[in-house]
């Protein structure tokens, strides 16, 4: 904007300088517009039902399926309404309605694959689940029957034991890099590894896990602790990384605020940043869990699989959800139906852990935030 | 409970950029030095210099001495928390701790430092501080609600509170009021004037009339030019400074013809 400098006597009305887009400076000097012509509220709704209708009539001739009418339909809103903005409203405004329209569908286009992920998950897996599946396990079982308590228990177990490794090992990384490490040649190296650790594929710290403990325990070990040293291997990236996030957010106020009270720099760390951090690194930590939950990979390898309930993470294969749920589809025995369906049932149960989790750790993150309110 | 300091020829280093050079003063017991002079020209740098808190900005550092009650700060046996603990320090923007309560923040500096405190001795502490900081009558019944609750001018005053809990012998001020309203100010400078009875003040200020308000001593910075280190210019009694000062380029600042 190319704004003279103002006089020193104040400008009286008619003589606030105006931006150069508008009509005449004439025409501005009478009255300063400030409201234009609007599509009245249901304009969009309205814009929506038409295309629906008309595509659906294409659809309906033509002989298309669904995702063709979708995509005609959202189509047909997205050059519609602008139009129709901009015959009434103007091109900005047009603009504006389009841009909208392009953010809503793709945030629909997103949608789709989540909703119908948890519909198809919901639909096969509802049927399975009742207290005999969810409180037997798979020993002895041919056929019907049978449950995934035994791959719960080992799901919960190497899940527990993974973080127990990683978490310490994460957050202490975390606040060196944070805290002490700077931009020393050491913290960098650190933070590449870190980097590079975060790309490593699952089954290849499936594979290092094996091949640690094969050097100790000989050829074709399986044990939980394996898979839980596995996914540890996946985890400690994923913590350092929100574990540094959330520390450098802690204001240097505070640090400064705490040395100033003489409190040395290591009590600094327990007692004020760590606190003020401790509800996003919780969240972090909790993510964290809920991502290695899943992991198939690294458990096929190390943990191995077994039928039968195993609670010593030292001894012996575990069973885990994921992996029971990948052979109960590929080797659903005859007839398959039962093992397909206790598939579904097992990763109905492994949505619902990992989605528990994310519930937990919004709602400690929340309880742990720093409060403001009175 | 009150000392004085002695600097002498104290050079202040960002990494290899020299940002002060040569400052030598005395700061006396029991009154108000205020640092003046245009922004960057390291009042707040050579202020920080005074409890060692420069250090804390990594590559920073320090030649020459800072002697309080015969000891050098910067001898090499000297522990910078113990010198944080005689030589407190409330900061330009207000910094309650986000995680507690009024309370809390009262004491940190002892629960912080974990000093054993019965409840009624903390409750004495807290009560004497806030009163100390003039907060006492408008938070007395919500101690418990957390810090950051407080208005802008309140937590500045709960962060002064938090200072003079853990009994300084010397308080740093770094611009303590530039954030704050006419009346948060006023309240914060009635309050320094109550606290130099029993404390070494410096404040650093932007603010001339608040400097002629409160201090007994003005020092003035200024730049030796572009690009080279802040110096002390002058340090006379405020009353001198802001009438007849020593040097023209102090008279020039004052009367508002530079910075």
């Amino acid at each position: 904007m190319n704004v003279k400098i103002p006089r020193p006597v104040p400008l009286t009305e008619e003589e606030i300088p105006v931006g150069e887009d508008h009509e005449t400076a004439a025409d501005l000097r009478s009255h300063l517009p400030l409201t234009h012509p609007q599509l009245p509220r249901w304009a969009p709704a309205l814009v929506m039902l038409l295309a629906a209708v008309s595509s659906g009539l294409l659809a309906l001739t033509l002989g298309w399926g669904l995702v063709a009418w979708a995509v005609v339909a959202v189509v047909l809103f997205l050059v519609a309404l602008p139009l129709w903005a901009r015959s009434v409203e103007g091109g900005r405004s047009a603009k504006d309605r389009l841009v909208t329209g392009l953010v809503w569908a793709a945030f629909g286009l997103a949608l789709v694959p989540l909703v119908s992920l948890v519909w198809e998950v919901l639909s096969n897996g509802l049927g399975a689940l009742d207290r005999e599946f969810l409180t037997y396990s798979m020993r002895n079982i041919v056929g019907e029957g049978g449950g995934i308590y035994h791959a719960i228990i080992g799901t919960l177990l190497v899940t527990a034991a993974a973080a127990v490794i990683s978490i310490p090992i994460g957050l202490m990384t975390a606040i060196y890099l944070v805290e002490y490490g700077g931009t020393s040649r050491l913290a960098r190296t650190i933070t590449f590894l870190v980097d590079v650790m975060t790309g490593i594929p699952s089954i290849v710290a499936g594979l290092f896990a094996y091949a640690l403990f094969v050097l100790f325990f000989g050829e074709g070990i399986r044990f939980g602790f394996g898979g839980a040293i596995a996914l540890s291997l996946l985890m400690i990236p994923i913590v350092v990384r929100s574990g540094e996030e959330m520390l450098r957010l802690v204001a240097h106020d505070l640090r400064e605020a705490s040395y100033a009270l003489g409190v040395p720099k290591w009590r600094t760390i327990v007692k004020v940043v760590i606190p003020t951090a401790l509800g996003g690194i919780i969240t972090g930590v909790t993510l964290a869990v809920a991502r290695v939950a899943g992991e198939t990979a690294p458990l096929l390898i190390i943990a191995g699989s077994t039928d039968s309930l195993n609670r010593n993470l030292f001894d012996e294969r575990m069973m885990t959800l994921p992996v029971f749920i990948y052979y109960s589809y590929t080797q659903p025995g005859v007839p398959a139906e039962f093992g397909q369906q206790r598939a579904w049932g097992a990763a109905l149960v492994l949505i619902v852990i990992v989605m528990a989790l994310n519930l937990v750790a919004r709602a400690v993150g929340r309880r742990y935030a720093p409060k403001s309110r009175h | 409970m009150a000392k004085s300091i002695h600097v002498s020829d104290l050079n202040i280093y960002y990494g290899d950029f020299l940002a002060v050079e040569g400052v030598s003063m005395t700061i006396p017991a029991r009154s108000v030095t205020a640092l003046i002079g245009p922004s960057g020209c390291g009042k707040s740098t050579f202020l920080r210099s005074l409890n060692r808190m420069h250090e804390v900005i990594p590559g920073a550092r320090v030649e020459g001495k800072v002697v309080i009650d015969g000891q050098d700060l910067y001898a090499t046996e000297v522990d910078p928390v113990q010198v944080r603990r005689q030589i407190g320090m409330v900061f330009q923007r207000p910094n309650p701790f986000p995680t507690m309560s009024i309370y809390d923040n009262v004491i940190a500096g002892m629960r912080l430092n974990n000093k054993k405190l019965k409840k009624s001795e903390a409750d004495d502490v807290v009560e004497k501080s806030l009163r100390g900081a003039n907060l006492w009558e408008e938070v007395k019944h919500r101690l418990g609600r957390p810090g950051m609750g407080l208005s802008g001018g309140q937590q500045q005053r709960l962060c002064i509170a938090r200072a003079i809990a853990v009994e300084p012998q010397v308080l740093l001020m770094d611009e303590p009021a530039s954030a704050l309203d006419p009346i948060s100010t006023s309240a914060i400078e009635d309050l320094i004037h109550e606290l130099k009875s029993d404390y070494t003040i410096v404040i650093v200020t932007h603010n001339m009339q608040q400097a002629a308000r409160v201090s007994e001593d003005t020092a003035f910075f200024n730049l030796a030019g572009a690009g080279l280190p802040g110096r002390l210019v002058e340090m006379n009694p405020t009353r001198k400074i802001f009438s007849t000062p020593d040097e023209p380029s102090t008279e020039a600042y004052i009367s508002g013809r530079f910075g």
